[in-house]
């Protein structure tokens, strides 16, 4: 690649040629000497008091080496930290340790480890441990959890609901009743964002190494966070930071899953302090879809007014979060801290009523997974100004245009809080309308429903909060940050706290450093996750990684290139604001004859012992970049479904996507995101749900019963964008990783309604379902 | 103890006489016994494909093939597809057209892609979609997955490339 112009590049990815050749290292790739295997025995019940646990068979088994239990963690290891502790979790509720003491409250519930000398002896022996539990009754529905007379999991409280608000509703109440005195309408519904197992590719895995001479403990896990992961595993296991180290090697995706510090971790690196060995532990399947966080699963209860013109008056929505049965890291406050903010999606709602119920029950929790929160907001808003449409029998594109956060109106403060930096939803829906072709769609719709078939067009405007997050927003700072080094030769090295899974930001990194330089792109190195080596970081989720992690390594190349300039000045005998940088060479302004190349410059800071008074040798900086606000993506996702009336078969025949994510730094990179967020979104609404029996049984605990998508089974995505800038960044970036998946689902979901002519069916859309509705 | 069994797998043009449990999975045996760690295990039933390897140059999972299954076999895997420090047009396909994110499924992906295009060298995007059914990614959506098979039907049409003891026909 040449010199500069690497800002907005589709340029092929450098992560690439390992990946394609076998040559990646993931966890389960890692072998060091003596390394023992972990195997993990789970609850087989939803809800159950364990009386006793047998171990000894386990422990006597040839090759075998230790068997732990929650007893042998007491006073060692710690409880599952949780990042912000609200109303009853502040007391305990919801609190899990590494390993399941008196009670398995999921089925999947860790309740002993067996430590063996290989994974297949690990498993043999995990079949020896024999627990005595006393079955107790379960509970998975939220709602029957939330009834005074549910079992509970928690039996010193006397609730399962974590935290409640109610808030009074008059004002929401008079807006109501004057949007009805005026001719207007209100339209309620119910909403359920069922359950969804993230399930990335590669499973979780960790191997923790302790040596016991230094005191030292070293942990390659596949994570999103490895210095969250170091600080609070070090807090767990009683060590002081300074000895704990995270390398996170090749990561085999993560959607949010990963970015918790689970129970396997804590117990893999205790049974390494005791028995002086690495310990290895790779997840299987079955083990991460019952024991890995799940998503959404989220009931909302909507009602919305609006004009008979169809301009919303008002929104009232009750959400209702089903936590499962422990909190993880920030399974209380997805849905309040990461939905509620966004409630009113892209249009310009005057009044909004927002309560909520947090509850736990008898299943896995629920955390992040890819959205988090905003998708289930998403949602909420497409949904009510779909169903205001549908009352008023108005085209869902015209609602939308009569409803949008207007361009002037920016910075805008919506009603639920958030202020949204930049946007034009406006061109954003039209540059959809024109690549689907609404008009003829619309007429195409109507000559097959003539004909008797079923055809649906869904639209779906949404918004999102990216760029987690500014002052104050969180109980830490969350920053990110870049440490950036010039080497003598010219090369440019680059640490980064962010911590990319598939992603690319090797590749992105690496364009903005070497357009800020102006030198080629091989000449910049992008090193990640290893806590040794990389300067503090918070990780990779919420789309931020660009917009935070990127802008802290744009602002370094800014510090350093004045550093650079001033070297040069004095190597050029010129005033250091005369001198520029460009085509990989600094020279003075006016007589372009008089240049240094980038690497002699850097060979100078490096090597000089002449350097001028009071400019200190070498080229090396850390940047910590904490924004001031958070950044709102947004666009039009547009779906077009076909109905077999026969069968209740939901064929999605065309999606269309406009995204906007601001400055895009490699489109080949949004376009990927965009592609998997659209799968991922569409995979929801059509055939994905995690299921459980009434009493907490996993029904979905392969890929053969949980409906991961596959090929065949998707059109060909059609992709364009609009670039709206935030200025909350330097980039004038925003974040795409989460988009496709927030905007793709309404899409859907409204395109089944539109066939069905019905106001709202809930997902996922299969055939059983959809055949009763066509034939009620 | 079960009673280890001797097997000869020739892998990737490369012989190996090993002793292994009957029950060994091929797709450990590979990944352990031979440290070739490019083939993945990504469900332990046999549905995601990112453990599929060549067989007597046929496609299979190696999560639900033994390892004495493959004694006096020949074995391709994702190292083997190319002579070392080139690329097949596979991977260039994948490689061009950002058939991959993270990377974990992408060496079973390519191997069920050699396969299917051995069966059909010009698949259409439907058959290339059918043919990868048993291939499950989760970061893509699928569809540079496809215009990588494209890439690569288009390259190796006009450039005949056997991998490295791929035996078969």
């Amino acid at each position: 690649m040449g010199i500069a112009a690497m800002l907005g590049s589709p340029i092929k990815r450098r992560e690439d040629p390992r990946l394609i050749t076998g040559q990646a290292t993931y966890v389960d790739d890692i072998k060091i000497p003596g390394m023992l295997h972990m195997s993990v025995l789970r609850s087989p019940y939803g809800h159950a008091r364990i009386n006793s646990i047998n171990t000894e068979a386990a422990r006597n088994h040839p090759g075998v080496v230790a068997v732990y239990t929650a007893e042998d963690l007491k006073g060692a290891v710690g409880n599952i930290a949780i990042a912000v502790p609200l109303g009853h979790v502040a007391n305990g509720m919801g609190a899990r340790g590494a390993l399941a003491e008196g009670k398995v409250r999921f089925y999947g519930d860790p309740v002993a480890a067996v430590i063996a000398d290989d994974r297949y002896t690990a498993r043999d022996a995990r079949d020896l441990i024999e627990v005595d539990y006393e079955p107790l009754p379960a509970v998975v529905d939220v709602e029957k959890a939330m009834q005074p007379d549910a079992p509970r999991l928690y039996e010193e409280f006397d609730t399962n609901v974590a935290l409640s608000s109610h808030p009074p509703t008059d004002d929401i109440d008079k807006v109501f009743a004057d949007t009805q005195a005026n001719g207007g309408v209100v339209v309620k519904t119910r909403l359920v964002n069922q359950r969804l197992a993230p399930a990335p590719m590669e499973t979780r895995g960790v191997v923790a190494e302790y040596r016991k001479a230094g005191k030292t403990l070293t942990v390659w896990s596949s994570s999103q966070i490895p210095h969250l992961l170091r600080n609070i595993l070090a807090a767990t296991v009683g060590l002081p930071q300074h000895q704990v180290r995270v390398i996170v090697p090749e990561v085999g995706g993560g959607f949010g899953c990963k970015l918790n510090i689970y129970p396997e971790e804590l117990v893999a690196a205790f049974a390494s302090m005791k028995t002086g060995h690495a310990v290895k532990w790779i997840e299987e399947r079955s083990e991460n879809l019952a024991a890995t966080i799940h998503g959404r699963d989220q009931i909302d209860y909507v009602e919305v007014a609006a004009t008979k013109e169809g301009k919303i008056t008002g929104l009232k929505v009750h959400g209702i979060s089903d936590l499962g049965s422990y909190s993880q890291i920030f399974t209380n406050v997805i849905m309040i801290a990461f939905g509620f903010p966004v409630s009113c999606g892209a249009y310009d709602i005057p009044a909004i009523h927002l309560s909520f119920d947090t509850v736990f029950t008898n299943k896995a929790p629920t955390d992040a997974y890819r959205g988090a929160g905003r998708p289930e907001a998403t949602y909420v808003a497409e949904r009510a100004i779909d169903l205001v449409a549908h009352e008023l029998k108005m085209d869902p594109a015209e609602i939308r245009k009569i409803n949008f956060i207007k361009q002037d109106q920016f910075p805008y403060k919506s009603a639920a809080g958030a202020v949204y930096d930049t946007g034009n939803y406006i061109i954003a829906l039209e540059k959809a309308m024109e690549l689907v072709d609404y008009q003829n769609l619309r007429a195409e719709q109507a000559r097959k429903r003539a004909e008797g078939k079923l055809m649906g067009i869904g639209i779906s405007s949404y918004i999102e909060i990216c760029g987690f997050g500014p002052k104050g927003s969180a109980p830490v700072g969350l920053y990110e940050s870049a440490r950036i080094r010039v080497e003598q030769s010219g090369t440019v090295m680059v640490y980064t706290g962010s911590s990319p899974h598939g992603q690319g930001e090797e590749t992105s990194f690496a364009q903005i450093v070497a357009d800020e330089f102006s030198i080629p792109v091989e000449n910049v190195m992008i090193m990640h996750g290893d806590t040794d080596s990389t300067p503090e970081g918070r990780g990779t989720y919420g789309s931020r990684t660009l917009a935070v992690g990127g802008s802290a390594v744009f602002n370094a190349t800014q510090r350093l290139k004045e550093k650079m300039k001033l070297i040069a000045s004095h190597m050029l005998e010129a005033s250091p604001s005369d001198v520029t940088l460009e085509d990989g060479k600094f020279s003075v302004a006016g007589s372009p004859q008089k240049a240094v190349a980038f690497a002699d410059v850097a060979a100078t800071a490096n090597l000089s012992n002449t350097l001028a008074p009071g400019i200190e040798p070498g080229l090396e900086t850390t940047v910590f970049f904490e924004p001031e606000a958070c950044v709102f993506p947004f666009g039009t996702h547009i779906a077009v479904v076909e109905v077999d009336k026969a069968t209740g078969d939901v064929e999605l025949t065309r999606f269309v996507a406009v995204d906007d994510c601001g400055r895009q730094i490699n489109p080949l990179l949004v376009q990927g995101q965009v592609h998997g967020g659209i799968a991922q979104g569409v995979g929801q609404a059509m055939w994905e749900g995690v299921e459980y029996s009434e009493d907490g049984q996993l029904l979905t605990g392969t890929f053969m019963d949980y409906a991961m998508p596959i090929a065949p089974e998707f059109p060909e995505f059609e992709l364009d964008h609009t670039v709206t800038l935030t200025t909350v960044n330097p980039l004038g970036v925003k974040g795409v990783g989460e988009a496709g998946t927030i905007g793709s689902t309404p899409a859907v979901a409204a395109a089944v309604a539109d066939a069905l002519n019905v106001a709202h069916v809930d997902m996922p859309f299969k055939r059983e379902k959809i055949y009763n509705i066509i034939h009620q | 103890m079960t009673m280890k069994r001797q097997i000869t797998v020739t892998v990737n043009g490369e012989q190996h006489h090993s002793e292994v449990e009957p029950r060994m999975l091929l797709v450990h045996y590979l990944r352990e016994a031979l440290d070739l760690t490019g083939t993945h295990i990504g469900c332990d039933t046999s549905q995601c494909g990112a453990c599929t390897v060549l067989l007597n140059g046929e496609a299979v999972k190696s999560c639900t093939v033994l390892a004495v299954q493959a004694d006096e076999s020949e074995v391709t895997t994702i190292e083997g597809l190319a002579p070392e420090g080139s690329l097949h047009p596979i991977q260039e396909g994948f490689w061009e057209k950002h058939g991959l994110q993270c990377g974990f499924c992408t060496p079973g992906m390519i191997m069920a892609s050699y396969n299917l295009l051995k069966n059909n060298p010009n698949p259409t995007e439907a058959e290339i979609r059918k043919g990868l059914e048993g291939n499950i990614c989760r970061c893509t959506g699928y569809q540079n997955i496809v215009r990588a098979v494209q890439y690569a039907a288009e390259h190796m049409r006009t450039s005949a490339t056997e991998p490295v003891g791929a035996g078969g026909e």
